[in-house]
């Protein structure tokens, strides 16, 4: 009798490679690393089938951190190599990890596809609001006014909601976490990781040099309890140091308003209940923006159905003869003629 | 599958010409379905033991304004009992399905050849539209042809009026009324369409009958009408042909086969990851059909995307394919430095077109030489092939394969609209002819980094994500030589890109010398081609040879690396002539190689070269 031996439990650090870093001094992607280290040993994940994909920009450095195999790619492209990857052996499990430029600037359009054909792999973005790599210019989810080499009086454009679009593109897991939240981050990305089909999650990282506490209006001490809202399914969704805070359903403005409960007449049933199958809700919490709403965090929308490879994967199946075919057969085909 | 076994050389109908060879150019509205047409006229001349070569010409609009001159879409056929190499100069007998027909390809017929023409469709308004003042049919303009009018429309009306087809319908059987009329005027089995026509339109049998009735109703006026003055039926005899099981093949479609037999003689899956663009789409709708021999085809987003998948897929440990026409492949460029630089196998089909930007989609050009060779930043060499017929695309295309399994690089291979739409008949070979291409993933971990390599071919190992113990990171950053990491150091970076070079160029060590097509091996004038241009090269140079003039025809299919001897070979001649259809590139890179004096012949019109346009560069250069 065969003795199963089970693999061996692997630890955080054991997804260390001999590389040294090279971030910036207090990059928050340093703890995105420390948190996805973390979530490859709590899952289980084996190196030989884990890969991480990568396009261009500082957290496209990732894959050399990570001792699995990885493939650091180009400009935005990242998306269209894991799917030609994933078509060559669905067996992998993948990682793409972006920039906010990466992924909605150059790279907005594969993006879309990868979202909407839903191939099977975890997609984080590393939304810092500025080009790190490049020296500082500002980046499609800048906020308006933003003051950068390129745009020495403010930017003009508007800025890009990273998970509005993932959900207007056909997402079907929606997640937000914070860097330094290494609480939180990892139950979000093993969350990722469970669901079949693309996972998008937005994290939000701190720029030490060239956007400092960009996110300070939500992530500060002071106000984090106020403005952040850890959404669950099935519960209320309440926030707020004592969680006596809570959003509502306006119907007749199809809005959420963040109400105090006890006050004003609200009481605990008024409080919307999460329900991440539900995409208007999910889409409802991606554009709450603080001060007026909190930032929803954890997982948005989770509604899972067949991804793009599985679907290759049967037509394959299904076209696939029991005995290989003869390829002079193939050749032969058609309308032939012999010539003795 | 149905196969047909050629009947016996017959004997010559005593009232028909014998010809050794002829050309014949169907031409109509885009509408008028003349490339189905003519892809029935090739197959019935195919089943009669000619050989032949076909050049479908079309334009990039799906449907233009009906009886436009611009509308016009035409099929040319050159088939004959001796070895046909090119579509043929100029044609025997025009078909003029309108009059924008006429006026666009008169100037290709020969003096005094045949014109059928359809008057029911030479009314004042089409005349009109096409630039008519007068009706050539009728002002005496074509006299020195010989004119077949007939009212091609009414007839077919009265033959098809039993079926119950709407006028409209009924009228679109005219291009059958007509095939069967040629039919007649070349001896030729309508049966092999009749049963095509019955198989197309399995669902409506009243258009198939239809179809068939204007067939036959056109081989019987042929056959019993009162031909004009000069006007007869004609024989060709069956060619020599080498035994063997034959089938009619575009480049297109050979490229397809090719491309899949290389992957099954590898024994890996191919993903083909594709963009649609003219002429290079039906590359990927031939290999969407080969889902059961382990080929996954990927319609990407764009070109870019595209490339990137393929290379994704080589990473995983299938061969990545990816296929497009010059503007397209503009865009998939980073992609394949970078595969260059993580040293991934890659096939790239360029079908080339006239350019520059859109250019003419439809129209055939070699005007990517540059961009395959030299076209990206840095020194980012690779492989490039060029097919230079439709059959030779199963060829190249295998042997693209096993290059870029062996040397794990990117290889382009080159075509062009014309090859990828030109059809000839193909003596299909027995894949267990061809040998096996080896592929080695690495799978033992002990002494293990990405970039080790073979010490013969400097390729570097092939280790594929889900292979235990080899996991490792790769990337467009550069690498050190010894261990694969990152580095910017600058005496590896000398190295690595030495080493990109090297491997390369030892390529040339792997394939076969330089031949002579045609000639001897030194001598006053080498005409030296690439690509599509073999034809008419190969045709022009047989010509001249046998009137005694002292040149020799070198085609090459390895564009970079050159075979080792092609120097050495070029030095032996006086001069070196490359025709091509683009502005002069071979010519440069061959100049800038081996400091040859070669001249470029050059033509950029998006049409194929002529025999005579050869022939008479080549007089220029032996009689003065």
């Amino acid at each position: 009798m065969n003795v199963v031996t089970p693999p061996e439990k692997l630890t955080p650090k054991d997804f260390a490679t001999d590389q040294e870093v090279r971030w910036c001094p207090g990059c928050g992607d340093y703890a995105i690393l420390k948190g996805v280290q973390k979530t490859l040993a709590d899952i289980g994940a084996r190196p030989e089938n884990t890969v991480f994909v990568s396009g261009i920009g500082c957290a496209a450095r990732f894959p050399y951190y990570v001792k699995t195999y990885g493939f650091h790619t180009i400009h935005g492209r990242a998306p269209a190599f894991a799917t030609g990857l994933k078509l060559a052996n669905p067996g992998l499990d993948i990682w793409v990890v972006s920039g906010d430029g990466d992924a909605l600037s150059i790279g907005g359009n594969h993006l879309f596809h990868l979202l909407r054909r839903n191939v099977d792999l975890q997609f984080l973005l590393f939304n810092n609001e500025i080009y790190g790599l490049t020296k500082g210019q500002y980046s499609p989810t800048s906020r308006q006014g933003t003051r950068s080499p390129s745009t020495p009086w403010g930017s003009l454009d508007n800025p890009a909601s990273a998970t509005v679009f993932a959900l207007g593109s056909g997402a079907r897991f929606v997640a937000r976490g914070i860097d330094s939240n290494q609480k939180h981050l990892p139950d979000v990305l093993a969350r990722a990781h469970a669901h079949k089909g693309t996972s998008f999650v937005e994290i939000f990282q701190n720029c030490k040099v060239y956007n400092d506490g960009v996110f300070e209006n939500f992530t500060a001490r002071d106000v984090a309890s106020d403005r952040q809202i850890y959404v669950e399914h099935g519960k209320p969704l309440t926030f707020g140091k004592d969680g006596e805070k809570g959003l509502r359903l306006n119907t007749q403005t199809l809005s959420l308003e963040a109400v105090v409960i006890g006050e004003n007449g609200v009481n605990e049933s008024d409080i919307l209940v999460h329900d991440e199958t539900n995409r208007m809700i999910a889409t409802l919490l991606a554009h709450m923006e603080p001060p007026a709403l909190p930032v929803a965090l954890g997982v948005l929308y989770s509604a899972p159905g067949q991804s793009y490879d599985d679907e290759v994967g049967d037509l394959v199946r299904s076209h696939t003869p029991a005995e290989k075919p003869d390829f002079n057969k193939l050749l032969r085909a058609g309308r032939t003629w012999t010539v003795d | 599958m149905s196969n047909t076994a050629l009947a016996e050389k017959s004997s010559v109908p005593s009232h028909r010409e014998t010809v050794e060879s002829a050309v014949v150019r169907f031409a109509g509205d885009s509408g008028d379905g003349m490339q189905l047409t003519g892809g029935q006229f090739t197959l019935a001349t195919a089943f009669a033991g000619n050989d032949l070569s076909t050049f479908p010409d079309f334009p990039a609009e799906i449907r233009a304004p009906a009886g436009t001159t611009f509308g016009v879409s035409s099929f040319q056929i050159n088939f004959g009992s001796r070895v046909i190499k090119t579509a043929g100069d100029a044609f025997d007998m025009l078909i003029a399905m309108n009059p924008a027909a006429l006026k666009v390809e008169l100037g290709g017929l020969k003096q005094g050849g045949i014109i059928i023409a359809d008057t029911g469709s030479f009314g004042e308004r089409d005349l009109r539209k096409a630039g008519y003042t007068e009706n050539p049919l009728e002002d005496g303009s074509l006299d020195g042809y010989r004119l077949v009018a007939l009212d091609i429309s009414k007839l077919t009306m009265e033959a098809v009026k039993d079926t119950g087809l709407s006028k409209q319908e009924a009228l679109r059987c005219k291009n059958m009324w007509t095939l069967g009329f040629v039919y007649w005027m070349y001896g030729r089995d309508r049966k092999p369409t009749a049963d095509w026509l019955i198989a197309k339109f399995g669902k409506r049998p009243d258009v198939a009958a239809a179809n068939v009735a204007a067939m036959d109703a056109g081989h019987t006026v042929a056959e019993t009408m009162e031909l004009p003055d000069g006007v007869h039926g004609f024989h060709v005899d069956a060619a020599d042909i080498a035994p063997g099981t034959y089938r009619t093949v575009t480049g297109a479609d050979a490229l397809a086969w090719g491309l899949a037999a290389g992957t099954h003689l590898a024994d890996i899956k191919m993903v083909f990851a594709s963009y649609p663009i003219t002429p290079a789409s039906q590359i990927l709708h031939s290999l969407s059909k080969m889902i059961d021999h382990n080929v996954v085809t990927f319609q990407a987003e764009d070109e870019i995307a595209a490339a990137c998948a393929a290379i994704g897929a080589s990473f995983g440990g299938s061969l990545g394919v990816t296929s497009s026409s010059g503007p397209g492949i503009a865009l998939k460029t980073e992609a394949i430095g970078l595969a260059i630089s993580t040293e991934l196998p890659l096939v790239i089909v360029n079908s080339q077109r006239a350019g520059p930007s859109t250019g003419m989609p439809t129209k055939t050009e070699q005007s990517d030489l540059y961009q395959a060779v030299l076209g990206r930043n840095a020194d980012s060499p690779l492989c490039v092939l060029a097919a230079r017929s439709p059959a030779d695309c199963f060829e190249v295309a295998i042997e693209a394969v096993r290059i870029a399994i062996k040397y794990m690089t990117p290889v382009f291979i080159l075509t062009d609209g014309y090859i990828g739409n030109a059809a000839e008949p193909w003596n299909i070979p027995d894949i267990n002819d061809y040998a096996k291409i080896p592929v080695n993933f690495r799978t033992d971990p002990e002494g293990f980094h990405p970039f080790m390599r073979d010490a013969d071919t400097l390729a570097r190992v092939w280790a594929v994500p889900g292979t235990p113990g080899l996991e490792h990171r790769i990337g467009g950053i550069e690498r050190d030589y010894d261990s694969g990491n990152i580095s910017y150091d600058p005496g590896n970076h000398q190295k690595m890109t030495d080493t990109r070079f090297a491997k390369i160029d030892g390529i040339a060590r792997d394939i076969p010398a330089q031949g002579v097509e045609d000639g001897a091996t030194s001598g006053k004038l080498a005409v030296v081609g690439w690509g599509s241009t073999y034809g008419p090269i190969s045709r022009a140079v047989a010509n001249l040879r046998t009137q005694g003039l002292d040149v020799s025809h070198i085609h090459i299919r390895h564009i970079w690396p050159f075979p080792e001897n092609l120097g050495d070979l070029l030095k032996g001649f006086d001069q070196v002539l490359v025709p091509e259809m683009n502005h002069g590139q071979l010519v440069n890179v061959l100049r800038a190689e081996y400091l040859v004096p070669a001249e470029g012949l050059n033509k950029v019109s998006g049409q194929p070269f002529k025999i005579i346009e050869i022939e008479d560069a080549i007089r220029a250069r032996l009689e003065n």
